[in-house]
């Protein structure tokens, strides 16, 4: 019996889909068997930025509807064998399924994956309130941005509301040199706010777009820093300890002086 | 008054070295009682008996209890002389204010943006409300962590209700109908805690310390009496 994830974060845009794809991504790599459900019905993404567009015949509501069994609606990825995408349906839209169908949907993919990982549209509304409802965990994504932490923290009460586990926290697109100068909220901060228990930071980086864009996860870069810190998430889920990665690398020959003489 | 009947006075005075007992009469309807010690306060006959040096006064209430409004009357009249200084109120072995035992009730937790807490009376909040959280009651708000939301203290309209938090950083502050919002832009040196009050029509945000001098009922001295 696996686990079901939920990834949300209420606004949009600050990277839910990304971090489902490489969360999953990560997780498979691990060895571990995954399956990533698109909940975003109408809107779907996940398969684009997995490189799997041009592979989709059944969808998720073909599968809830029964006009194909589920396995007939998997598309298994193209570079990890225990990875595979329900892609959402295109034509339709959130009131084409109800939150009953959804939780019967995870519950028979839970049977054969370690980890279900549900990419929830962004908003309250019915499509989130029918994709929460299949989870045992949640992770909720934000930007250190005003908005988005607003967002997430009522997103982080509603599902306060519905779920037995407590949501956890990823803070991305974190950019060092502007948490530096103040122009930027740094993760403390964000964390003190929203009062969850940090998963990870992801650092900002052009990269990852140009990963999404050719439909290759980040993290099948091994010597990307935002590849590395979702391999670390992918690693906490799994129960591991793992030590924040420290963003900030100027550790120089002066700062070390100064640690050392107690000044910094 | 009835010139006929020999009433005893409302309101008994007698001094000893601790300062001025003040008993008021329990038999008698509390309004005659504080008229009766207007009279005896104001009373610009007497007036060389009061002005003088401080004199601690102890409100002997017998085995009347009164309501929080009740003793801020008594405090008003006492505010004519300024070197009469209320210690306390006592009943004779029993709280004296009405309803027991204050009701400050404690609740925990985070209030998240969207999110409203509700409450009748003072409440202690041990945790952080978030922008975008509302916490309201018909008295007094004490947060124990940061008030970054919406709070509504004394939302009956009761003026004399406060706002208290470990960080004050509020979106917004309202006192019974008066509403504020503070300044767009935050000044570092205002950390620590802060309480937010009504006067004039207007709330007042200052730092703690303050409170004893604005609520002397609530100021602990060192040596006082209490009970």
């Amino acid at each position: 019996m696996g686990e079901s994830i939920v990834i949300t974060s209420g606004k949009g845009g600050v990277g839910k889909s990304t971090s489902s794809a490489n969360i999953g991504t990560a997780l498979a790599l691990a060895g571990k068997k995954v399956c990533l459900v698109d909940a975003d019905i109408g809107l779907r993404n996940l398969d684009v930025l997995l490189g799997l567009e041009n592979r989709i015949i059944y969808d998720l509501v073909d599968a809830i509807e029964k006009r194909c069994r589920i396995d007939q609606a998997l598309i298994r990825d193209k570079r990890c064998d225990e990875l595979y995408l329900l892609p959402a349906a295109q034509t339709r839209d959130k009131s084409s399924i109800s939150g009953n169908q959804l939780r019967w949907l995870i519950a028979e993919l839970k049977e054969k994956f370690d980890y279900v990982i549900i990419d929830c549209p962004a908003g309250i509304d019915l499509g989130f309130q029918n994709a929460i409802v299949g989870a045992d965990q949640a992770i909720v994504v934000t930007t250190p941005e005003n908005t988005a932490i607003r967002d997430a923290d009522r997103v982080i009460g509603l599902l306060e509301k519905e779920q037995v586990a407590p949501p956890k926290l990823v803070v991305n697109r974190l950019r060092k040199q502007m948490v530096k100068d103040g122009g930027m909220m740094d993760v403390d901060e964000v964390v003190s706010v929203l009062a969850i228990d940090l998963l990870g930071v992801v650092p900002d980086d052009e990269q990852v777009i140009r990963a999404g864009n050719t439909g290759e996860p980040i993290v099948y870069e091994n010597r990307n820093a935002a590849g590395k810190a979702y391999r670390d998430i992918a690693r906490r889920i799994q129960g591991e300890m793992v030590p924040l990665m420290v963003l900030d690398k100027e550790s120089n020959v002066i700062t070390k002086v100064k640690r050392w003489l107690g000044f910094a | 008054m009835d010139m006929g009947k020999t009433l005893k006075p409302g309101v008994t005075i007698k001094g000893t070295k601790d300062g001025l007992f003040f008993f008021l009469d329990d038999s008698r309807p509390f309004s005659d009682v504080l008229a009766d010690l207007k009279e005896k306060l104001e009373n610009s006959h007497a007036a060389h008996i009061w002005d003088g040096p401080d004199l601690n006064v102890i409100i002997k209430l017998g085995k009347r209890q009164i309501t929080k409004a009740e003793e801020i009357a008594v405090r008003e009249l006492f505010s004519v002389r300024k070197n009469l200084i209320i210690q306390e109120f006592e009943s004779d072995d029993i709280p004296y204010l009405l309803g027991g035992e204050q009701d400050l009730v404690i609740k925990s937790g985070t209030v998240r943006s969207g999110q409203v807490l509700i409450h009748k009376g003072n409440l202690l909040f041990l945790g952080d409300v978030n922008p975008g959280g509302t916490i309201q009651c018909t008295g007094s708000i004490y947060v124990l962590g940061a008030l970054r939301g919406l709070a509504h203290a004394g939302c009956e309209g009761d003026t004399n209700a406060i706002i208290v938090a470990s960080v004050l950083r509020p979106t917004q502050l309202r006192i019974a109908d008066v509403i504020s919002r503070p300044p767009d832009k935050w000044d570092e040196s205002e950390i620590g805690m802060r309480f937010a009050y009504m006067i004039d029509n207007q709330i007042v945000v200052e730092r703690i310390h303050h409170l004893g001098q604005l609520k002397p009922e609530l100021e602990w001295k060192e040596g006082r009496r209490h009970f």
